[in-house]
């Protein structure tokens, strides 16, 4: 038996061999994270056509378009777009690729770790999100279509069949059953981020030396794991009330198109709402979490500066999980709850507003006194902290019930959630992926196109979203299909058509980057150095791409925090984690693939 | 001279010790010579307690479900429980005795008994299921079906449910007894720890349902 | 060493950055100030204090949203990359300066919050007085009815098998009830003036929501339930009503009128309504 000091090094799993275990079957956490993020590159696609159909069919209804068949498109066919729109944006593209997709591949690496505390399971946890999108795009495919409840799929509407809408019959049956088993898949990743970050960190990655990327991710993570069960659950029921009689949600007495429903009584469709939403507001910090934490992460990196107030901004990532929990209830001021708790649920959303001011101020002092460099990762990363500001501080109105009772379910909701969400969430998406682009495939991304496409982008979204504050005010409701029915809406017309043209500008200028993506894998520049961005986290210490066990059998030791920018006396600006004292002392760096000089 | 021993696959995580900085938590703490790595074994066991955590909230969903439709609705109807479902308690916490017996024999190396412990386990984990199933007979029979009303809405989901979850277990279970642990991370024994902390905690959540279905009834 | 590209290239591109965020803010505030596209004046006085309330809300984040993307511009500028041999400061953080602006947050953020609870309190801690108008307002895909019990003060039964909308009966009224025989079912709301009126909301399939700009009035419609507002409406004219909870393919043409009219002629109005029952 070999004694301790001369054990040989055996890697936990060899490396594999042959198409299907390397690239499909894989349980390589880097290969895991890449096929989360093509899958959500994949959605966003499908997501944006279906809001182009959309935002087209609103200010041209005569248009015939595309995948209308029957000439124009339809009431419930706009509202089927819009339901897969959310739903597939929320869940395929946000939930996954800031999470899943680049959690997955960077998580360990930046602990020191060769994989994933379970391999085999975060395996399981792809292919399993991969059948939950076929199940939900499989609705559009069923008579009936997809369904026409929304993302946030209130019943009755949701649970009584076809009888209240075309796309209510089998569309929405799907659309249950694939989030059903999404769900199932959140929660086996939640189970391996969390557990990766708590018992597999390399020595000396205390939890205060965690790039603040990683902390985001295992906060999310922990939402994500309490959250995805009540989700579940809802989904359960609201099953059982469409197919087996029961009436968990569903009352009794109703009337649909003079047909008496006989086969429901007693049931609560604000029990939806609650159990929805409990889920469905920690579900938005999981979407935007991730990219706080790439924000933190790139502003501080290429300001050549420490990252302001590390500690506050954990403890303020902590309390935005935990207060995430507590502010359900203002989705609900008007759903017929008790006002008494309106309010309490208004207190607390307020509160939810001081750690997120708290972050801002301290994404500012880190660039402040900065060497600031603008690469196109950089520049997504400023543009989240603008699009951050802007969307949080609408939703200051929101949190109001008072000022809700007007703006509840108009424009201004959409403004407020798709600047929060649909960008400023996508931003960090993108900077993470000019970021570690180099890393993952050993090729950058075209910076000079990266840069139009940030232009285009930022100045795009901007034009959507800004007009969409001023419908609201003006009253418009959402989820209209049709703008010629409420009359004072004709006003409006105008600042739709200037919100649709600036929609087609901006949806364009996303096949910018599907181009560079693609054309990049193959004919980018080469990533020659491991540390191109001379950032400092573990991640840079290794080969671009890395080899399958991220450190070739080195596992790395850190001797410092993640952000050591700008040391008073080091030889150069940064001073990456994994070197020695020795190391920095004397400038001269041991051999292997961990350290470069 | 080192050599890889073929029974026993000696890993380390962590091994390059250069450099003195301290370190509070990570890895690096070495093999203790029963073919585990600390690491991954206290990661089994995190993971499992993870797991729990999110089938609580499941469960927790479902419960608070059931509060509130029992202070909305009118028409709640007490479901007369069978009383075979106490005698199925009876033998779900006897399996948990065992199965804690089993572990332990396993701790202790007395491999026979284990087995044994084990099997008796996965039994009476069977007979608890098809006591349900019995009880759920009974139910029908008084013309109590999962439509009928909330009330019995909510017995059928809350028993269906956890039986599923424990058949779930059961199959863990086999599992833990027939799989080869050579050459994997963890031993039989963590394996066996797994599955009992979720067996011990599938156990509780039925003792927690089953009275508030007794006294929410 | 490798040679490292001099890093002259970011004024261009600060100062481009820099232009952007100046011109969001100066076009945002703008569009805030000018009131381009705005709320319908209020016609109740709790809806000038929501107003009220709005425009507090509104000069608070504005002045931080100010603050804040001027403040990224001027930093993006000011600290713009000089060439890569220039080191940034380092400083890790102020602690007095965290308590200082966490407690400035709470303050100004809570204190905001429990500011708003006056308009909310009257809109929904009180309820309706004793002499208030009822009326019954019954949400269906995809329309409203409203009901007025009549001059005998009582509502009528509902029964679900009798609702008919081709026959006349959409919100099922049993007129073999008598205190129901005098009940009067309008698609339009009629109200005077200046009198406190109370709605019923129910709806009869999914939920919907009953929705008056001009009111600053919202409230869902759910199934399986009564929910009671209030509301005194004190200027006369018609006001749209829209539906503004999706409720299926007509959801955007689910519209009414709110009619506020003087007492002459709101009798009037209810009397020839009547007679068309």
């Amino acid at each position: 038996m070999a004694s301790h000091a001369e054990v040989v090094h055996v890697h936990v799993h060899t490396a594999p061999t042959g198409f299907i275990r390397k690239y499909v079957f894989s349980v390589d956490h880097k290969v895991i994270g890449i096929q989360y993020y093509l899958l959500a590159l994949f959605s966003v696609f499908l997501g944006m056509s279906l809001s182009l159909l959309m935002r087209i069919h609103l200010v041209w209804p005569a248009l015939h378009l595309p995948f209308t068949p029957g000439g124009q498109m339809t009431p419930e066919q706009y509202l089927a777009l819009l339901t897969m729109h959310g739903t597939i944006m929320v869940f395929m593209v946000l939930t996954t690729a800031p999470q899943s997709g680049f959690g997955n591949y960077f998580l360990p690496i930046q602990i020191g770790a060769e994989d994933m505390a379970f391999p085999v399971l975060n395996m399981l946890s792809f292919w399993t999100t991969f059948v939950s999108l076929l199940v939900m795009v499989a609705a559009f495919f069923v008579s009936g279509g997809a369904p026409i409840g929304g993302w946030t799929s209130y019943p009755p509407l949701s649970a009584l069949g076809e009888i209240v809408g075309p796309g209510q019959g089998a569309g929405q049956t799907l659309w249950i059953v694939g989030l059903a088993i999404f769900c199932a898949a959140s929660l086996l990743g939640a189970i391996n981020f969390i557990t990766t970050t708590i018992d597999l960190r390399c020595k000396g990655m205390t939890l205060m030396r965690m790039p603040l990327t990683v902390w985001a991710w295992l906060i999310t993570a922990v939402l994500g794991l309490l959250a995805f069960g009540v989700l579940l659950a809802a989904c359960a029921l609201l099953l059982l009330d469409r197919s087996l009689g029961t009436s968990f949600f569903v009352p009794g007495g109703l009337v649909v198109t003079d047909q008496v429903i006989t086969w429901h009584k007693g049931g609560s469709p604000i029990l939806w709402q609650h159990l929805f939403w409990f889920f469905g507001h920690p579900e938005v910090y999981i979407a935007i979490l991730p990219g706080m934490g790439v924000a933190s992460h790139l502003l501080s990196t290429f300001s050549r500066k420490p990252i302001f107030g590390y500690r506050a901004m954990v403890y303020a990532m902590l309390s935005i999980g935990f207060l995430g929990f507590t502010v359900w209830g203002h989705h609900m001021f008007i759903s017929g709850m008790s006002p008494y708790s309106a309010f309490a649920f208004s207190l607390l959303t307020m509160s939810i507003g001081v750690p997120s001011a708290i972050k801002t101020f301290n994404w500012l002092g880190t660039l402040w006194g900065g060497q600031i460099r603008f690469t196109t990762s950089m520049l997504f990363a400023l543009g989240f902290v603008s699009l951050f500001v802007s969307g949080g501080l609408s939703g200051l109105f929101l949190a109001q019930p008072a000022i809700d009772l007007y703006l509840h379910d108009t424009y201004y909701v959409v403004a407020h959630f798709h600047l929060i969400m649909g960008v400023a969430a996508i931003f960090g998406i993108f900077a993470a992926t000019y970021f570690w682009f180099p890393k993952m495939f050993g090729r950058f991304l075209n910076e000079r196109i990266g840069k139009v496409h940030f232009w285009l982008t930022f100045i795009g979204v901007y034009s959507i979203f800004m007009p969409m504050h001023f419908l609201g005010i003006a009253g418009h409701p959402r989820r209209y299909a049709d703008l010629t029915g409420v009359q004072y809406l004709n006003g409006l017309i105008p600042v739709q058509r200037f919100i649709s043209i600036a929609a087609f500008i901006t949806i364009g200028s996303q096949l910018l980057f599907l181009f560079n993506f693609l054309w990049s894998l193959w004919g980018g520049k080469k990533a020659t150095e491991m540390n191109p961005w001379e950032a400092t986290t573990l991640a840079w210490s290794i080969p671009s791409p890395p080899p399958f066990d991220n450190f070739a059998g080195h596992i790395p030791t850190v001797y410092r925090g993640p952000y050591e920018f700008a040391v008073p006396g080091a030889r150069q600006d940064y001073v990456p984690q994994q070197l020695t004292p020795a190391e920095v002392a004397t400038g001269e760096v041991s051999s292997g693939p961990t350290v470069k000089a | 001279m080192p050599g890889v021993v073929a029974d026993e696959i000696e890993l380390q995580i962590g091994a390059n010790r250069g450099g003195d900085a301290p370190s509070r938590d990570g890895g690096g703490d070495g093999d203790r010579g029963d073919g585990q790595i600390p690491a991954y074994r206290r990661a089994s066991v995190t993971g499992i307690t993870l797991a729990l955590g999110g089938i609580l909230m499941f469960f927790l969903a479902l419960t608070s479900s059931y509060i509130v439709r029992r202070g909305v609705t009118t028409d709640w109807q007490p479901v007369p429980l069978p009383r075979l479902l106490w005698a199925n308690t009876a033998v779900l916490l006897a399996s948990s005795v065992t199965i804690e017996m089993a572990r332990r024999a396993l701790r202790r190396g007395a491999e026979d008994a284990f087995r044994n412990l084990w099997a008796l386990t996965s039994g009476l984990g069977v007979i608890f299921v098809a006591g349900q199933l019995l009880a759920w007979r009974e139910l029908r029979a008084e013309g109590v079906f999962l439509a009928t009303n909330p009330s019995s809405s909510f017995f059928y989901v809350l028993t269906g449910l956890h039986g599923l979850h424990l058949l779930g277990g059961v199959i863990a279970l086999v599992y833990v007894a027939l799989k080869s642990w050579q050459g994997s991370r963890v031993g039989q024994a963590t394996g066996a720890e797994v599955a009992a902390i979720y067996w011990h905690f599938m156990d509780g959540l039925w003792v927690f349902l089953l009275l508030l279905l007794t006294l929410g009834r | 060493m490798r040679k490292r590209k001099a890093c002259k290239g970011s004024t261009p591109i600060a100062a481009a950055f820099a232009v952007v965020l100046v011109a969001l803010t100066v076009i945002t505030t703008y569009l805030f100030v000018a009131k381009t596209w705005w709320f319908p004046p209020a016609i109740t006085d709790v809806g000038h204090e929501i107003d009220a309330q709005f425009m507090r809300t509104l000069w608070i984040t504005g002045i931080i949203f100010i603050l804040a993307q001027l403040g990224l511009a001027w930093v993006i500028f000011r600290y713009r990359g000089r060439g890569r041999d220039q080191r940034a400061s380092h400083f890790e953080g102020n602690a007095g300066m965290e308590i200082a602006w966490t407690i400035a947050t709470v303050t100004l953020f809570v204190g905001l919050g429990l500011y708003g609870q006056d308009a909310w309190a009257k809109v929904h801690y009180q309820e309706a007085g004793a002499g208030a108008l009822q009326i019954e307002v019954t949400a269906q895909q995809f329309a409203w009815n409203f009901r007025y019990a009549g001059p005998d003060g009582k509502f009528g039964r509902i029964k679900p098998e009798l609702v008919s909308a081709s026959t006349g009966n959409p919100v099922g009224l049993d007129r073999t009830d008598p205190d129901g025989k005098d009940d009067i079912v309008s698609p339009i709301i009629g109200v005077p003036v200046s009198r406190e009126v109370e709605l019923v909301l129910r709806s009869q399939d999914v939920t919907h929501s009953f929705f008056v700009r001009e009111l600053r009035l919202k409230q869902d419609a759910v199934p399986g339930m009564l929910i009671h507002i209030h509301f005194t409406a004190n200027q006369i004219g018609d006001y749209e009503i829209a539906c503004a909870e999706l409720c299926g393919l007509g959801h955007y043409r689910m519209r009414s009128l709110l009619r506020v009219m003087s007492q002459v002629d709101y009798d009037q109005w209810l009397k020839e309504t009547a007679a068309n029952q």
